[in-house]
């Protein structure tokens, strides 16, 4: 079985992928399909921010034709009448500009308000439909995938994401609007300017697409240096201990220093291109300030006829060329900032669309499928052995198993009765792990499977609480085929102790009480226990409400076993399956837990698996499995006196891993 | 004092880190000149004089070309200083875990250190960056735009002095609050994240007991509180953009209505139309030099905890250090517990040990049993002092290991760690952890020993077979004999074996064993292990009891004499666990 892998980072940095085609779409789709009166009201208001910024331009070439007048006038009719000649014109510029400006601050302020409430909480439907979606994969998906690659959705992924959607779309979107007004503005003033502008613009791509490129190169380079340094630390500083037992100290540093170094001269280039890219930017836009000052200039000095859409082809008097070159040389730098505001938002939009694409990827992943229809109903029955479906908690099951064809439906009695045969099954269809199996659970009985690892031991367990579904033969659960029965009432009816012991945060109770979400404080004491996990948690520092952090880290292996065996416990199922469950147990405190367990399952079925055979040894029947096959079955003493593998095991012949 | 403590670590990056600052003045001056510059070339298209406009044009060209040069020397030092700066400091909390005993580590845990060596170096160097740029920057900016802005028009550049204060005033209130509040929830961030990934590894068990739908509704919960946090935080810090604006917007119109009244006034001597544009582009710099500043701060301000966390481990002290005139040979292996008391922290309030009388004579075999939390590994990590004893003294070799050299003791005692690591790189190389030098011979002589050889032949590669990170390409039992060969390597005085055979089968553990017997019979062996069989054989055993010692004796004297031996022996006898 493919073991998942534990390590929590992984999938650090870019996704080193493009998108698929239609992922900008259908992001849309979705920003738009919870936050529509709100993206709406956001473009308009990015529009009209645009306005206001835009109206710059023009405000001065109408204040320098203003001033010139007034300058003009004060020299010949002095000042005062001057004054009160422009004032009127100076007037209504200001005020139009008020307004102008009053609507660009509202748009502003609705606009970067609205985009902080939509950003937020579109993640968090992101978040929340991921994780939804998530809960209703298959058991296969989680170990064919590292937990850090599946983590990195919710990491990675969704902060570059936040980083397209708050970000990047609105200044693009903004920028566009921009440079389309601007270009409007340009245009309808000097047509032999705005293709100096265009000039200036062309050379600003190709350094962009030069160094930018550059700069993305190197980008991936340093992630990746990044990437494999953080890997050396986490594997050094995890056998730190190590390091000291063998006085490799040296050796470590010296290790470390190489790959620092390396990592040091990629960031270094990549960081290089990145300071560089702004520097290069602006002061082009500056040269082309000069060009623009500098050929305005020469225009107005000599009178040359300008093109434009205000006045056609036609000489302007100087006043009015001023007015041009000074609203020009203002565009200028308003159209070389928002290029370069572009350029930056270029790297965010290529990884945020990678992100999104790898959300909807796990989004549009199969869920595990459920045809069953077969449940699991409280029950009442009678000295008769008549069923019926009762309301409360009985303390006994039954199958509610309706039938299509008459529209009947009958009730059978959950016992506990588990038979497979002839199962064969794979993880891959290419290699079949387990072979012809065929065995009989009776209800009440224990059931040990015993075998080298890769034997196939857990994945019987897999197949019966249907976490993969067999590729032939037949399960039958109380003679129900158990294709049958909803996956969810399936597991309700087994209790579980899994192999890797998972604990949650939250406090001892309620980690017991996960087993039962309405059991009592006394229900979940009393299956501690049985489980012989009172007594340590008793002597923890708040007892049963102590919290536990970090998957139980403050307990020891052994300790959180007890804890996963109580919480089993508390379900109180028909069919227990323990695997591995008490192999970090010592010796002494585990024969208190089996009388503690033999107790709670007495006349219920139980599945052991064990690495100890003294865990196994008062089974009613034990499966010796090599290479996915049954190859022996009995009691103990049966094998025993068979003198076979299980014998040899027993005498310590053959290795159990 | 942190900042004091990091910027040890720029060392040969001090000239870079002192070049930054410096280009980036240059660039500035150069920036705010061209305004000016410009204000001239106008002035001289307005007065058509042809020469003027060349003369000047050529002046502007040359600061944008001098701005372009600088710009780029200055990112390029730039880059150079943070990245050089991350990678020493980098460096200097690498060399210092590795001066770390077992205590410090247990202080700070093995991931804490990551992510301290990581994450947090990356946020320090993001915020050095910051630092010897920006930080440097805007204030310039914001210094020189006013200066120039006073030299261009005296009469207008009051209207500074009544909106910066609003300006400041506001990014203030906004930082202050936003920042906090950020750090808040970014820790909220973290911990949702968290659940995540326990739900992810718990995957298993959520689907085993039918909890899909629970914990769905408790992410849903913790998300959605996530959202309400950071939607407030953002809506506060959102609120910038629209101040800038508004002062921005302000400046322009006043700058406009005043400038023109005073180029009336004066007939274009105080104030013209060049001098507008000139006058606006100054206020821009000023109010957006002042905006980056406040940014900066924030983040400045965020990466402090990152600093902190770093500074907390270079400021450490390992509390274990080599003596001075240290002895550099161990005689023998000889091993003298006396009254010894010991526990994990000097707050601790239970003694791990107490009060340990033990005599271990050299060449003999110890057996350790007892339950989990009986001190065990406590015991054993005392000998090649791991641990300092709290009270008591231990003696190796007839000296208290106290006066001895840290590598000789810990090269003579060799301990095969309960918890053992393989390192990702060959069979052969995680082998020569154990010794540097040592031949395919002794390699093969080793794992022969420790019944390692055989497996290793099966493999393709052999000895060059790849070991993966963590070792997970070979199961437990073979890891676990892998780590006793490259603790042979070093052919000790004593050898100690913590829990090293439990996922070895026992017919292989009592060849071992045997191998140890006949092999290396002057060596001192310590055996801690579950099983009874494990250590029946040994000279002595000692039974441990919640920190001390239960009993010792022979397996004979024990079965007899001792409730804890003879009850393990029964389980497991019974269990069948027998040795053949």
């Amino acid at each position: 079985m493919p073991k998942p892998n534990m390590s929590m980072r992984g999938g650090k940095g870019a996704p080193q992928r493009r998108a698929k085609k239609g992922t900008f779409g259908r992001l849309m789709k979705y920003l738009f399909k919870y936050h529509k009166a709100a993206m709406l009201t956001v473009f308009l208001c990015l529009i009209l921010t645009a306005v206001s910024n835009a109206a710059a331009p023009v405000f001065l070439n109408n204040m320098v034709g203003v001033i010139s007048e007034g300058v003009d006038l004060a020299e010949t009719q002095g000042s005062a009448a001057a004054w009160s000649a422009v004032y009127p014109q100076l007037l209504r510029i200001i005020l139009t500009m008020i307004c102008i400006y009053v609507f660009g601050i509202a748009a502003n302020t609705t606009y970067t308000q609205l985009m902080a409430k939509v950003t937020q909480s579109f993640l968090h439907q992101l978040r929340t439909d991921l994780f939804d979606g998530m809960q209703r994969l298959p058991i296969k998906y989680f170990d064919t995938h590292t937990h850090g690659d599946i983590m990195s959705h919710y990491t990675n992924d969704v902060d570059a994401v936040r980083q397209l959607v708050a970000q990047s779309i609105p200044n693009l979107f903004q920028a566009c609007t921009m440079l389309v007004f601007l270009l409007c503005i340009m245009f309808y003033y000097s047509i032999w300017l705005s293709l100096v502008v265009f000039v200036g613009v062309f050379f600003m791509f190709l350094v962009t697409k030069k160094v930018g490129g550059n700069s993305g190169k190197y980008f991936l380079k340093q992630q990746m240096a990044l990437g494999k340094t953080e890997g050396f630390i986490e594997e050094m500083m995890h056998g730190q201990k190590v390091v000291k037992v063998f006085c490799h100290e040296e050796e470590a540093e010296k290790k470390f220093d190489a790959i620092n170094e390396d990592l040091f001269a990629d960031s270094c280039t990549a960081n290089t291109f990145a300071n560089i890219l702004m520097p290069i930017m602006v002061n082009i836009g500056n040269l082309l300030y000069v060009v623009v000052a500098f050929l305005g200039g020469l225009m107005a000095i000599n009178e040359l006829p300008n093109l434009s859409i205000q006045h056609g082809f036609d000489a302007l008097p100087a006043a009015a060329y001023i007015g041009i070159i000074v609203s020009f040389l203002s565009m200028s730098r308003q159209f070389t900032n928002n290029i370069s505001n572009m350029s930056q938002q270029v790297n965010s939009v290529v990884m945020g669309l990678a992100g999104a694409d790898r959300v909807f990827e796990l989004m549009d992943e199969k869920p595990e499928t459920d045809e069953g229809y077969v449940t699991l109903v409280n029950a009442e029955i009678d000295e008769n052995g008549n069923i019926a479906e009762s309301e409360k908690r009985t303390g006994k099951w039954a199958w509610r198993h309706p039938h299509k064809a008459d529209g009947t439906v009958t009730y059978t009695e959950l016992k506990g009765d588990i038979r497979m045969f002839g199962v064969d099954f794979g993880y891959v269809p290419e290699k079949i792990v387990l072979h012809d199996v065929t065995l009989y659970a009776k209800p009440g009985q224990k059931v040990a499977f015993v075998g080298a690892t890769g034997a196939g031991k857990t994945t019987i367990t897999n197949l019966i609480n249907r976490f993969y579904d067999i590729a032939d033969g037949k399960i039958r659960y109380d003679g129900i085929n158990i294709n049958k029965i909803k996956k969810g009432d399936l597991r309700r009816s087994l209790g579980m102790v899994l192999q890797d012991t998972n604990l949650f945060t939250g406090t001892v109770m309620d980690n017991i009480r996960y087993g039962k979400l309405d059991a009592t404080d006394e229900e979940c004491i009393a299956a501690a226990k049985l489980a012989n996990a009172h007594d340590f948690i008793t002597r923890l520092p708040e007892g049963y409400n102590t919290m536990l952090t970090g998957d139980g880290a403050n307990l020891s292996q052994g300790q959180r076993q007890l804890l996963s065996i109580a919480r089993a416990a508390v379900k109180d199922a028909p069919v227990m399956i323990m695997d591995e469950a008490t192999s970090s147990i010592d010796t002494h405190t585990e024969a208190l837990v089996q009388r503690g367990t033999d107790m709670l399952m007495e006349g219920r079925t139980v599945f052991v698996i064990a690495h100890r055979l003294s865990t196994v040894q008062n089974s009613d029947v034990i499966m010796v499995l090599d290479h996915g096959r049954i190859i022996e079955r009995g009691t103990h003493d049966q094998l025993i006196a068979q003198q076979g593998v299980y014998y040899q095991l027993y005498t310590g012949a053959f290795e159990l891993e | 004092m942190v900042i004091k403590q990091l910027s040890k670590s720029v060392r040969e990056y001090k000239r870079d880190s002192i070049l930054t600052p410096l280009y980036v003045t240059v660039e500035v001056v150069l920036e705010v000149l061209i305004p000016f510059v410009t204000a001239a070339l106008i002035t001289a298209i307005r007065e058509s004089d042809i020469t003027r406009v060349f003369w000047v044009g050529g002046v502007l060209v040359a600061l944008a070309v001098l701005a372009l040069v600088f710009g780029t020397l200055s990112g390029k030092a730039c880059a150079r200083a943070s990245c050089g700066f991350a990678k020493n400091l980098r460096k200097d909390l690498y060399y210092k875990v590795q001066t770390f005993s077992f205590a410090n580590i247990d202080k700070f845990s093995s991931s804490s250190l990551v992510t301290r060596l990581t994450t947090d170096v990356t946020n320090v160097q993001m915020s050095y960056m910051m630092v010897i740029r920006v930080a440097i920057r805007s204030p310039l900016m914001f210094i020189f735009s006013i200066i120039m802005a006073f030299i261009m028009s005296p009469r207008l550049a009051w209207i500074f002095v009544i909106v910066l204060p609003v300006l400041i005033g506001g990014l203030i209130l906004i930082i202050s609050k936003a920042v906090p509040f950020f750090n808040r929830i970014f820790k909220k961030y973290d911990a949702m994240n968290e659940s995540v990934q326990e739900n992810v590894k718990a995957m298993r068990v959520v689907k085993a007991y039918v909890r899909e739908d629970y914990e769905s509704d408790k992410f849903r919960k913790t998300s959605d509180n996530v959202r309400a946090d950071f939607t407030k935080a953002e809506r506060l810090l959102a609120l910038n953009t629209p101040l800038m604006q508004l002062c921005m917007y302000i400046v322009m119109l006043i700058v406009a209505y005043f400038g023109a009244r005073l180029a009336v006034e004066t007939s274009g001597s105080a104030f013209n139309v060049e001098n507008l544009q000139a006058m606006i582009n100054y206020s821009t710099m000023c109010l957006m030099s002042m905006m980056m500043l406040s940014m900066v701060v924030a983040m400045i301000t965020m990466s402090a905890a990152s600093a902190r966390r770093i500074c907390e481990v270079l400021t450490e002290e390992s509390s274990l250090k080599s003596p001075e005139n240290a002895l550099t040979d161990v005689e023998n292996g000889e091993i003298v517990f006396d009254h010894v008391s010991f526990k994990y922290s000097e707050t601790a309030e239970k003694f791990a040990l107490k009060d340990i009388d033990l005599v271990i004579r050299s060449g003999e075999t110890i057996g350790i049993l007892g339950d989990t939390g009986s001190s065990k590994t406590s015991l054993v990590n005392l000998i090649p002092r791991l641990y300092d004893a709290t009270e008591g003294t231990v003696f190796v070799g007839g000296h208290d290991v106290r006066k001895y050299d840290l590598e000789t003791l810990r090269n003579q005692i060799s301990v095969v760690l309960q918890k053992n690591v393989l390192f990702s790189g060959t069979i052969k190389e995680n082998l020569r952890w154990g010794d540097k030098e040592a031949t395919d011979e002794e390699m093969v002589r080793v794992c022969k020993l420790a019944q390692a050889d055989e497996f290793i032949q099966g493999l393709p590669d052999k000895y060059d077979t790849y070991i993966e990170q963590g070792g997970t390409n070979v199961s437990g039992g073979q890891k676990q004999r892998l780590c006793i060969a490259r603790a042979l390597l070093k052919k000790p005085k004593v050898l100690i074996l913590d829990d090293s055979t439990s996922a070895v089968d026992t017919k292989t553990d009592a060849l071992i064993r045997k191998a140890f017997r006949e092999e290396i019979p002057d060596t001192t062996k310590i055996i801690i292990a579950q099983r009874v069989a494990s250590v029946q054989d040994a000279d002595k055993i000692i039974i441990m009891n919640n920190g001390e010692i239960d009993a010792i004796g022979t397996h004979e004297e024990l079965l007899k004499n001792n409730e804890i031996y003879r009850d393990l022996y029964n389980t497991q006898h019974r269990g069948g666990e027998e040795n053949a």
